[in-house]
């Protein structure tokens, strides 16, 4: 839902970001705010999870330029468990196995670092089973999966299901999804849309990374943005995705020399 | 900030337990000879038959060598430079705690270890020994109500001499190994722990060893004796000073259970590991062994290392009742420069014998950590099983994690598993945590105690949670 004065949530500007010697994100800007849903689309290996883990503070990646500002903070000087404490979550690509650490207790934990940053109190075990009972259903889980490890010999769609079980206990302001429909059965993809339809609300926004229609068939965006050589080349409505779903990304080579041949620092389009 | 690295600064804590306690100390010359030997005897006013096992012990050990076939580097020990015998000025064991010199109390009070009356741990009886002396023993009139002996050794020698001179040196002959020998002749302190037919100890017992002086080697040694049907959990732990220089801890530990008796040993070790460049810390060469003498009995043993310098030990049982088990839980933690060559033995002698083995190596920083064990199944063990499960979690890429499993059987029906696995704590799976809200010390200690769960659950339920927060202590400290 686009309400133009909506608060802003969250601002990137020209964000540069690189892994070891190699620059990934070259000029990133984008503003989101409260209400809205935005996806990102774009090539395999055009930046996309690159985007995501900086927003969440993953150590393997350095900024090298430009800002992220979070609710008037700056992001980027906050550890990772204190942009989660703070409201911004990151559902992996690929999540983590995590052998030896109950799902239960992981969760628990999580949960309360949360709450306790939202000046809630702690819930112990018991209060903690009920409110996480009810969370199961949102993305219809089977609560034996409590009793494992964190993510533990879980399946592909398994996986998947634990994040957005993690992001109805977490009740974020930002949800950054990477890829959550992918390796997801078709009913499995309804859940989870489900889910995330769910949990959006007018002061929250989600930042959907995916590569398929059908996802956005279930979540409908508000912007769709399409990101390649780690900056975002075109922004859109809905129907941008529909359009790349027939052309491809074919154009994008065209616009990208048309842009490399320009002054390297012009900005792209920005949304907002 | 979270890089690898700051993972290794995470265990380097600094060591809590490092004070020294000011307190006037009766040693004797340092060096060892037949004299020494004699001198010790006499100062604790030993009978006949327990000076003739020192002598011979201290004659045999004169014709060994220092085994070198462990994966420990360390320089050679001047056994003429440690001082054999070391014990606070307040002579004589008090009949009241009231009479134990306040100081030592307060030692034990700083080490979380209250001996005076009020502040006791409800269901735990302690013996405190401070350096080569036990000072109290806790909980000894209750104990007695139900025919429980629990003193510290010299103690029991004068008081059971029956006892020890059945008993000791039974289970580990004073020719053993080197350091089993060098223990027999100086042995200084420790637990004598008795637990008559039928009964099953009304309380959890337990040892807390305590290294004051620099100088001195600490030679304890504990024997433990469970009749038919009687059962007890003990527990030993251990702190030392800082030290710039290395401290010998050369123990012995004996457990003895009859039909269908068991005995569970846990020990939570945290010495002195000496600094990140590798000065100073205890060697710790222990030779602890129980022997299931008698049908369906049972021997657990549990352990918790996460101090010394060097560690070498290897808790074993002797399974010679039929139907008898051994059971060994270890998690082993090294840091910085520490060395652990730690396992255990598993000799099946009866028939249907069963062991257990499961052992969590943690290396951080530059340290080495080596699993050693052997499973052995002799000829009249038929339906002998054993299962053996090594995990080894490596922390940083400077740490060292090894492991030699022998198995030795000559029962071709013996069913024996082993199973062992490495990993290392990734970058991803900490960030993971961390994206949830989860603090950096937070994520590593979780997953520590995580793969360390299942030897946690072994230890009695007053030390699982002190054995976690230990671990989590030597974890805990300020990121980046
Ligand atoms: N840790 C890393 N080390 C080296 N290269 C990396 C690293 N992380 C990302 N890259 C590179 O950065 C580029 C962008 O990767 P990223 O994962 O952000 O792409 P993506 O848009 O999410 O792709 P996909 O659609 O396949 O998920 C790729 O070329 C990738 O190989
Ligand atoms: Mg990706």
């Amino acid at each position: 839902m686009i309400r133009p004065d909506a608060p802003v949530l969250l601002e990137i500007r020209d964000l540069h970001a690189r892994v070891e010697a190699k620059a990934i994100l070259k000029g990133v800007n984008l503003t989101i705010r409260a209400g809205e849903i935005h996806a990102v689309m774009g090539r395999n290996g055009s930046g996309k999870s690159t985007l995501s883990k900086v927003l969440a503070g993953h150590p393997s990646y350095t900024v090298t330029g430009g800002s992220v500002t979070y609710r008037g903070e700056n992001l980027l000087e906050l550890d990772p468990e204190i942009r989660a404490r703070a409201g911004v979550f990151l559902g992996f690509q690929y999540p983590v196995e995590i052998p030896g650490v109950s799902n239960l207790e992981f969760l628990r934990v999580s949960t309360n670092a949360r709450r306790v940053h939202r000046g809630e109190a702690e819930l112990d075990t018991f209060e903690f089973e009920d409110l996480v009972r009810e969370r199961l259903q949102v993305v219809q889980m089977d609560p034996a999966f409590l009793e494992r490890s964190v993510n533990e010999g879980f399946s592909g769609g398994e996986k998947k299901r634990n994040e957005i079980l993690q992001m109805a206990l977490l009740e974020p302001l930002v949800a950054i999804l990477d890829e959550t429909d992918s390796g997801l059965d078709i009913d499995a993809l309804r859940i989870v849309a489900g889910g995330v339809n769910h949990l959006a609300t007018p002061d929250t926004a989600t930042l959907l990374i995916t590569h398929y229609q059908r996802l956005l068939d279930a979540i409908t965006p508000d912007y769709v943005h399409v990101m390649a050589a780690g900056r975002i080349l075109r922004t859109g409505g809905k129907e941008l995705a529909l359009e790349l779903e027939q052309r491809g990304y074919d154009w994008v080579d065209a616009e990208l020399a048309a842009l490399e041949g320009a002054d390297a620092d012009r900005q792209p389009a920005e949304v907002a | 900030m979270s890089s690898p690295q700051a993972v290794g600064d995470l265990v380097s804590q600094p060591y809590k337990y490092g004070f020294v306690t000011d307190i006037e100390t009766e040693k004797i010359a340092k060096g060892l000879s037949e004299d020494v030997v004699r001198l010790i005897s006499s100062k604790k006013e030993e009978p006949a038959f327990l000076l003739d096992f020192r002598l011979r012990a201290y004659r045999h050990w004169l014709t060994m060598v220092e085994p070198d076939w462990a994966a420990l580097g360390y320089p050679s020990i001047d056994y003429q430079e440690i001082i054999y015998y070391a014990a606070p000025k307040q002579q004589a064991k008090k009949a009241s705690l009231d009479e134990v010199d306040p100081k030592l109390l307060e030692t034990f009070d700083k080490l979380g270890i209250p001996l005076s009356e009020q502040k006791r741990l409800s269901n735990v009886a302690v013996d405190a020994v401070f350096d080569s002396v036990s000072i109290a023993t806790t909980y000894k009139e209750k104990l007695a109500e139900h025919g429980v002996i629990f003193c510290s050794i010299s103690e029991a020698v004068k008081e059971h001499p029956e006892l020890i001179e059945a008993y000791l040196g039974t289970v580990v002959p004073s020719n053993d190994n080197y350091f089993a020998a060098l223990n027999s002749a100086v042995f200084s302190d420790g637990s004598f722990v008795f637990i008559p037919k039928g009964v099953e100890c009304p309380m959890e017992l337990s040892t807390y060893f305590r290294i004051n002086s620099g100088d001195t080697g600490q030679f304890e040694r504990t024997l433990i004796v469970a009749e038919e049907g009687a059962s007890v959990s003990y527990l030993e732990g251990c702190t030392a000073p800082m030290f710039d220089t290395n401290q010998l801890h050369a123990a012995v530990v004996e457990l003895v259970v009859l039909d269908d008796a068991s005995i569970k040993y846990s020990t939570v070790q945290n010495w002195y590991a000496g600094d990140e460049n590798g000065v100073g810390g205890i060697y710790n060469f222990v030779t602890k062994r129980g022997q299931c003498r008698g049908a369906r009995s049972k021997i657990s043993w549990t352990q918790v290392e996460t101090g010394s310098a060097i560690t070498w030990k290897y808790p074993s049982c002797v399974l010679q009742g039929a139907d008898s088990v051994g059971e060994f839980y270890s998690v082993a933690l090294t840091n910085n420069r520490q060395q652990a060559d730690t396992g255990t033995k598993m000799i099946h002698v009866g028939p249907r014998t069963r062991s257990t083995i499961v052992s969590k190596g943690i290396s951080a920083g530059h340290s080495a950590n080596s699993y050693r064990g052997l499973v052995q199944i002799g000829p009249k063990a038929e339906g002998a099983k054993n299962y053996s499960q090594c995990d080894s979690m490596l922390i940083g890429d400077q740490a060292a994690a090894n492991t030699y499993p022998y198995i030795r059987s000559q029962q071709p029906q013996a069913a024996v598993e082993h199973e062992a696995s490495t990993c290392r704590i990734s970058e991803d799976q900490l960030f993971y945590l961390q994206s949830r809200g989860i603090g950096f010390e937070e994520a590593v200690s979780m997953m520590v105690s995580g793969f360390c769960r299942d030897v946690f659950n072994q230890l009695p339920m007053e030390f699982a949670a002190e054995a976690d927060k230990l671990l989590a202590l030597k974890l805990e400290g300020s990121v980046g």
